[in-house]
């Protein structure tokens, strides 16, 4: 373990933009992805359920 | 359409290659890979900055790799299993090939801007700069420009089966680029270092430094497997439309 | 031909025209895409003449000087055959070491000495511990010592 403290931790030895700049950007990414992923299933669904109640051929 | 049958053990393995019968087995399969992943992500970022120690030169810049590593291998992993189904797609005229092709895209996309972007902040410390026209920086930007390309282009072409030949021709040229990458640190002088791990030789870094690396790259895997199915189901809901499977569900 | 052979000769004639396609651009990069050249192509003239270029290697060790006005440094990038002796003003990255790799750009002045105008630290693969890296500079350094002194009883020699 190389932290003496939390303050240590988030400090990354002077590399904070760059270790967490590059974590958060992942994460957000991420989460972005899964969000759009729920998206795109429910608009995929909604259109299925529309066209079916449209007598769709 | 009749779909071709490949009998091997008893088991007709086409069966498992029409959208109908593997939407339901990938819909079962994704909350397995997403645990997976969560689980080994919660490992490797526990063994990346707990466990594992300071480098020698980097300091704690170096802990980026844990990220960098894993985005970089999935970008190029991923468009050689893009270019695989598309590949089968053009050969075979399977339909879920394509659209497992499609499906997998935004994922490798996204990887690959991560490894875009993770590599530029860790070179602005330790390089010292954001950005250079390398052969190794230059050929992954490429591989942006690939996944884009292809998504572009099958969104571009009405006609799906003209789409999704025109992409499947597309993603199959494209593949020249992954050595370009993988070897580009070796056929020319670029300022990107050598790999630490390869195949042929011993990894180059402390044990617990490559073990963080390594959770964070099967987590990587897992997602990627758990969002392309995800996806899959998606792109089979939108393009089955009409067929009477999907009315009954 | 059924249609499926013909599809299929179509991807093998693809493929094969990619192949050929690459073949020509990887000569088109092995000529245009170098990133640096070496200490040694520059002293045999293979670096372009009158426009800047980029030169790697490593810092030569005891080579770097600071000026008085902190700003200006002097050092020396060698592969370890040839040694070019670089001026620059500015700041150095963080891994900016002597005995480590190093690309800069600039211009090779006329008496020899190159004028950087950007340098970058060139970082090797190898990943470990501070301790380790010690343990691994002691472990060389005794061999060194060993090497040098092997004539003499083996008392001198390694201990491990």
């Amino acid at each position: 373990m190389s932290w003496a403290s939390w303050s240590d931790f988030f400090a990354m030895g002077g590399y904070a933009v760059y270790v967490w700049g590059s974590y958060a950007v992942t994460a957000g990414l991420i989460l972005a992805e899964v969000i759009m992923l729920g998206i795109r299933k429910r608009a995929a669904k909604a259109r299925l359920a529309a066209g079916r109640g449209a007598g769709m051929p | 359409m009749s779909q071709p049958s490949l009998v091997v053990g008893n088991v007709n393995w086409f069966k498992y290659a029409s959208p109908q019968s593997f939407y339901p087995l990938a819909g079962a399969m994704i909350p397995w890979f997403a645990w997976a992943a969560a689980a080994l992500c919660a490992a490797g970022l526990y063994v990346g900055f707990f466990v594992a120690p300071t480098d020698h030169q980097q300091g704690e810049s170096y802990r980026i790799i844990f990220i960098h590593v894993p985005a970089a291998w999935m970008s190029m992993f991923l468009y050689l299993v893009m270019a695989f189904w598309a590949g089968v797609g053009l050969v075979f005229n399977t339909r879920l090939s394509h659209m497992m092709a499609s499906a997998l895209a935004p994922t490798g996309a996204l990887f690959t801007f991560l490894a875009l972007w993770t590599g530029s902040l860790w070179g602005k410390p330790t390089w010292g700069t954001w950005w250079v026209w390398d052969a190794r920086l230059t050929s992954e930007l490429i591989l942006l420009f690939l996944y884009f390309g292809f998504m572009a282009l099958k969104a571009a072409i009405d006609d799906p089966r003209r789409a999704d030949r025109a992409g499947a021709v597309l993603a199959l040229v494209g593949v020249v680029n992954i050595p370009i990458i993988y070897y580009s640190v070796e056929w020319w002088n670029t300022l990107h270092q050598g790999a630490s791990v390869s195949l042929t030789r011993a990894p180059t870094m402390a044990a617990t430094m490559l073990t963080g690396m390594l959770l964070m790259a099967l987590a990587a895997w897992m997602y990627s497997i758990a969002a392309s199915l995800h996806r899959v189901r998606s792109v089979i809901l939108e393009r089955e439309r009409g067929a009477d499977w999907l009315r009954a569900l | 031909m059924t249609r499926r052979q013909k599809r299929i000769a179509m991807v093998g004639g693809g493929l094969a025209a990619v192949v050929l396609v690459t073949g020509l651009v990887l000569s088109a990069f092995q000529k245009n895409l170098v990133f640096f050249f070496t200490p040694s192509q520059v002293a045999a003239h293979e670096a372009p003449q009158g426009r800047a270029f980029r030169i790697g290697g490593l810092v030569e060790t005891g080579s770097v000087k600071r000026q008085p006005d902190g700003m200006t440094v002097h050092f020396a990038v060698t592969d370890t055959a040839v040694v070019i002796p670089v001026v620059y003003r500015g700041k150095l990255p963080d891994l900016f070491r002597e005995g480590k790799g190093v690309v800069t750009q600039g211009r090779l002045g006329p008496d020899g000495v190159f004028q950087a105008s950007e340098v970058l630290a060139k970082h090797d693969e190898n990943y470990m511990p501070p301790e380790a890296d010690h343990a691994l500079k002691k472990a060389q350094a005794a061999r060194e010592r060993a090497a040098q002194t092997l004539i003499v009883p083996p008392a001198a020699g390694e201990k491990r």
